[in-house]
Order: structure tokens, then sequence, then C-alpha cells
């Protein structure tokens, strides 16, 4: 046995157990923290998941590379600051800014403490803290403070802002460019612009009626966030959701992400000017939306997955409309994936363009099509896995270089992994109830599920009548994101929109 | 590629196949919105889309007008890269404090006449979201709405009808030039 692992289990031990399922949940002291981050230093394969706080309290999400060990941490912090890991794992620099916006404790020896997602523009500061500040006078919307921008030195050096708004459908973020000439000499992302509060929402509200928020996190990703809330409802009340609704929130997730990678191919495609494939992957993703809407009564399938299980049967209609969009896929996707291959002028757009390192998607374990770009298989249905992919066969497409067009391969053949799994989902569909109630209990519950992506991680703490005390769901670009500017460096600025719609970082998923 | 051309020959383009809208209504809807187009306003109008803090999940159906399905453009009806070049500004999500000024700053760069549409529940009056700290409300909390579509998130063809109820709104009396809310008016 790994003497390393064997101590994070000796840490896993020492600490006080904390009442979480299934994940191990252990509250710390200082120095057993100080512990834990002996034990990052030493093991590069502990990779930090999240980062998030309660009042009072800091909690990380951790896994062993290796033993697929997954475990909770979490500090009191009574004089309000922590040790900060952001000094040995990059991935924890947004998160702790974010947890010293929200909950207002400060990381010592922090990377980075400038704010992130506190524009300066609320009347409360920390507002997710146990007595948030009011700020004296709250500042009118156009005389909030500039946001200070990291130093870029040398010769020919000049800047390009962009943002909040964007020239295209998308969401609100800035982007600094320091170029030199046409060559990116480093991107700073600057967000927080949609903020809304949810986690603050969610709070005092019963664990069902807080579903609505999990589902609008990021509304691309409406299914894997209601399924990973869900489950960690369930987790934390011990309670099972019947079977048949486990295979129909299989089905959503499934269908939601051949959705998602379609869109996400044509639009790669479109900003390499081949309008063309993005015009047929638009009308198969349509016919897609049009069989959710058949199905399941909501084309992006928003509020259908609740705790306990979901709010309708699949519809008598919905098979044979499933089928047909599946279909129409099939007939077309090779002829797409040969364009795509075919044309010289699209592949030296793609290939080469924004690789990022195998190294630097470990350091930050990315996951999704980014990780799984560069070497990092990991996928949340095969490990911790959950049901009812325990119970279905399908691969995990992993490629190495990194670039944008591995990162649109592994879409590609995703999205046939997931036709598979629907046609299987449908084949074997087990019957029975739907949705069960759920019980009044207090509990702590800890889940992730594999959105389009990568995985979305939630975490949930209830009290005795089930009502949510703390919540925290993790979007899997947090990790992405600091990844994209590593991604874009030495490119042309030109080339940014295809590196950038090849991550198809979510906005809104890591504003909250 | 080429196959798929001679293809198309004989199917014909996918735009022009009526039945890319399915529903009766949406195609007499569609063609509504041509003639009214042409004769009431005898030009295209020109849209700019914010997220002014949606959940994104109104974009993705936005998405879709732009689409061979819905394909938005034949109704004399665009997507525009900047407010400068836009008459309408279609505004989604709940207003957050964060998106304030930016928002009042593509509206300022709009030029009169201009029309705002807010789309989806959370534009209309925050959605669920409303009440949080970093909310200021519904889209009104900064500007003057023409046209509010509902929806959680509206489909394409909602999209459409509202669109139309736009122009029929653009038949009545120019607005007058407005101005925005006043910095710190909230």
């Amino acid at each position: 046995m790994d003497p390393r692992i064997e101590e994070l289990r000796a840490l896993l031990g020492q600490g006080t157990a904390m009442p979480c399922r299934p994940w191990a949940h252990a509250r710390l002291d200082r120095p057993q923290w100080e512990r834990l981050l002996l034990l990052l230093a030493a093991d590069a394969r502990l990779e930090l998941l999240s980062l998030w706080a309660e009042p009072g309290v800091v909690l990380c999400a951790l896994r062993h590379e290796e033993e697929e060990e997954f475990v909770l941490f979490s500090l009191a912090c009574p004089d309000g600051t922590y040790p900060a890991l952001s000094p040995l794992r990059p991935g924890a620099v947004r998160f702790e800014r974010m947890v010293r916006d929200l909950w207002g404790l400060v990381a010592t020896d922090a990377v980075d403490l400038r704010p992130w997602l506190d524009h300066g523009r609320w009347a409360l500061a920390a507002p997710m803290a146990a007595r948030p500040a009011r700020r004296e006078a709250p500042p009118a919307p156009t005389d909030a403070p500039q946001p200070a921008f990291l130093p870029v030195e040398g010769e020919s050096l000049h800047q390009i802002p962009v943002g909040p708004i964007h020239a295209g459908i998308i969401e609100p973020g800035h982007f600094r460019f320091t170029a030199q000439g046409e060559m990116v000499a480093r991107l700073e992302q600057r967000l927080g612009y949609v903020h809304k509060g949810t986690l603050g929402l969610m709070i005092g509200k019963p664990a069902r009626a807080a579903a609505t928020f999990a589902a609008r996190i990021s509304g691309d990703a409406t299914v894997a966030y209601s399924i990973a809330y869900a489950r960690a409802v369930e987790a934390a009340l011990g309670v099972a959701a019947p079977t048949r609704a486990v295979w129909l929130r299989a089905l959503m997730a499934e269908i939601e992400r051949i959705a998602n990678h379609l869109h996400d191919f044509g639009f790669v495609c479109n900003d390499a000017a081949f309008a063309f494939i993005h015009a047929r992957t638009g009308l198969l993703r349509e016919g897609v939306l049009r069989a959710a809407a058949t199905a399941f009564g909501h084309r992006l399938m928003m509020d259908r997955v609740l705790p306990g299980g979901i709010a309708d049967d699949l519809t008598l209609l919905g098979p044979d409309a499933i089928e047909r969009a599946l279909a129409a896929i099939e007939a077309e996707l090779p002829d797409l994936i040969a364009t795509y291959e075919n044309y010289a002028s699209l592949v030296d757009r793609v290939v080469g363009t924004g690789a990022v390192s195998a190294q630097l998607v470990a350091r930050f374990a990315a996951g999704g099509h980014v990780g799984r770009a560069a070497s990092r298989g990991f996928d949340c249905r095969k490990s911790p896995g959950y049901a009812p992919y325990d119970a279905l066969d399908f691969a995990v497409p992993v490629f190495a270089e990194g670039d944008v067009d591995a990162r649109v391969r592994v879409r590609l053949a995703e999205l046939q992994e997931s036709i598979k799994l629907v046609r299987a989902i449908l084949a074997d569909l087990p019957h029975g109830p739907v949705l069960v109630p759920l019980a009044a209990a207090a509990g702590e519950g800890a889940a992730m599920a594999e959105s389009f992506r990568g995985e979305v991680f939630a975490w949930v703490r209830l009290d005795e009548s089930a009502i949510l005390r703390g919540a925290f769901l993790r979007d899997p670009s947090w990790l992405q994101w600091p990844l994209l500017e590593a991604a874009i460096e030495d490119n042309i600025v030109p080339d940014f929109p295809l590196c950038n719609k090849s991550f198809n970082c979510s906005y809104s998923g890591v504003d909250l | 590629m080429w196959r798929r051309f001679a293809r198309t020959l004989i199917d014909g383009p996918a735009t022009e196949r009526a039945p890319a809208l399915p529903d009766r209504a949406a195609e007499e809807l569609a063609r509504a919105i041509e003639a009214s187009a042409r004769e009431r306003l005898g030009r295209s109008l020109a849209i700019r889309q914010v997220d002014a803090g949606s959940c994104n999940g109104c974009e993705l159906e936005i998405h879709m007008l732009n689409s061979i399905v819905y394909d938005l453009e034949r109704f004399g009806l665009k997507f525009v890269a900047s407010p400068k070049h836009a008459d309408v500004l279609m505004v989604t999500g709940p207003l957050t404090r964060n998106m304030h000024e930016a928002l009042l700053r593509a509206y300022d760069c709009t030029p009169d006449p201009k029309w705002v549409v807010a789309v989806g529940d959370c534009a209309a009056n925050g959605g669920v979201f409303a009440g949080s700290y970093a909310v200021a409300g519904g889209i009104e909390a900064a500007v003057p709405v023409d046209l509010v579509i509902r929806g959680c998130p509206p489909t394409p063809v909602q999209l459409l009808e509202g669109l139309l109820a736009l122009l029929q709104a653009a038949d009545r009396p120019r607005p007058k030039p407005r101005q925005a809310s006043a910095p710190g008016a909230i």
C-alpha cells in the first residue's frame, strides 16, 4: 500500500467525522489542515476538485487519482482565515477569490486575492457570511471600482480589451489580451458579470424547491446539474430514487450531451468559416430538442429531474421521437466528419491550435473534453460511477494532443457513444414509479454527474426538516477556464474564438 | 461534399422546406412577419442580443433562430455584432448588478429609434432570481422595455411570435427618444 494514501486515510480518521454520504468528510483542526497541505505538496496525484465555504468554515473536495478515493475536508475559521491551497494547486486560485467574495474568509499566503465575483456593485460585502456587512453607500451602477489586471512587461505590447458584452450571442465576460503584433502574450479573464446570488437563494428553501435553482446554474447543462443536485440530496437524506427514474435521468443526460456536442461541433467549424457544418448540426440539434420536448415536455428538459426521482414519466410518443432524431444524426454524421477531416483549410485552423499540455491539465484536474483531449480520462460516470452507468457498456474516448482538434474529436466520439447509450437505455428501461417522497431528516451529501462539459459536483447540508442550510454546485468550467488562458498563449488573436469555442466554458456556471 | 451538393439539387435547400417549421401556425406567423416587415418598416430590423445575467438557457434558443430551421434573416431580421448597428436590443437574464452598467452603455450606444425586447421570465421581472442581493430585477430596472417574451426559456417559435408583436408595435407612432434610468436611480 502506498504510504501517502495511508497518510490521507489516517488524516481522515484523525479529523472529526462529519455525517456526509457517500463521501467521507473530516473536520480538521489547524495543525491537521497544515498536514493536509504537506500531503498535497508531496503527492501530485491528489487532485483538488473544489473549494467552497459555509459561514465560518472552509471545505474542499479531493480525489486521489490512482486510488479513486473521493474525500472532503473542512476547517473552522474562527478568525476568518485559513491556510491557502493555491500555492500547491493552481486550480484553487479562483475558488479562494470566490470564497473571500461570498463568505469573507481569507486564504493566508494565497497566490491571488483580488476580488473575483464581487465587482463592488452589491449593497452587501460577503453576502453569504453569517453576518454580511452592509456597504455604507451602495455604488451607483456606473460608479464601480475599476478592476486591476496583472502587469505585463515587454516591448511592443498592446492591450485588447474585449467584453463584457461580446459580439456574438454568448454570455458576458471580460477578456484582457496583451498581444505582441498578432501573437497573444497573455490573456486574463475577468468573470462574475452574471453572478445572480444563486447559492444564497437556495439556502433556507426545502430541498425540492431549491432544485429550481440548481437547474438554472448553467442552462445548457440543466439536466446534469439537476442530477448532481438530486443525488446529493438523496444521499443526505438516505433516500433512493426509483430505478426507472434513475434510468430516465441517464436518458435525459445523454440526450443533453448529444444536443450540446452537436452545437459545439458546429460552432467550432463555423469559427473556421465552415458555416456548412454548422448549418447541418443546427438542423440535427433542433431535431434532438424537439424529440426531448415530445418525450419529456421541455426542449432543454429543465426541471424534469427532482430530488426523489423525476417530475414526469417518459411520454408514449417519446421513444419513437428520440429514435427518429438519432437516426437522422447517424445518417448524416459520417458525412460531416468526413468534411471536417478532408478540408485542408479547416484542418489547418484546428490542428495544433490552442494546445494545452497533459501536465497542465493534470495540475488543474480539468475534466470533460478539456481533460480527455489531453490524456486525463476522468469521467465520473465510470469513477466513482453511478447508476445506471454501471449496468451500461460505453467507452470514454481519450486523446493526447490537447488542441482544438482533439477537443472536437472527443466530442464527436462521445456523441456516438451517447447515441448507443440512449438506445441501450430505451431497450432496457425498467418499469415502476418515477418519484418517491423525501424523508425529513438532517444530513449532508455529495455527488457528481457528468455533464457534456465534464463533471458537475454538488454538495448539500440539510437540517431536520430537510431545509437546505448549505449548498455548493461546482461547474466543470472552474478548472477549465484558467487553461483557456494557457491555451491561447503564443497563438494569434484571430484564433481566440476557435479556442474559446473548443473549450465552451460556462460563464453562468462559474459566476453562480 | 459533392454528393451532398448533388443531393441538394434534388431535395432543394433546407431553408425553403417549409416543414422546417412543422407547426402550421408558425408557418403563417413566419409569412406574417415577412409581410409586415416590408409594409410597415420598409426595411430590416437589426437585433443586438445582450445577456444581462441569464443562465444561458435563453441564448440556446435564440441561437436556433439563426439555424437553417428558423432562418430569421429571411424575414429581414438579423443579429448584429454591435449595439451601434442595432434597432432592437434583445436582452435576457435577470439584470445582475454586475451587468447593470454594461447594459446601460449598450442602450446608450444604440441609435434612436430603438426598441428593447426582454426575453425570458427572468428578463421580465427577475424570475426565480428576484430578490437576490446580486440582482436588480427585470430588464426594466435599467432600460425601458417595449416587449416581453415570456418563457423559461421561450421556444424559437415563441421568439418569432414575439418579434411579430414587436413589428406591429413598431407600426404605432415612433417612441420619443428616451433616457435610460439615471445612474443610481434604481
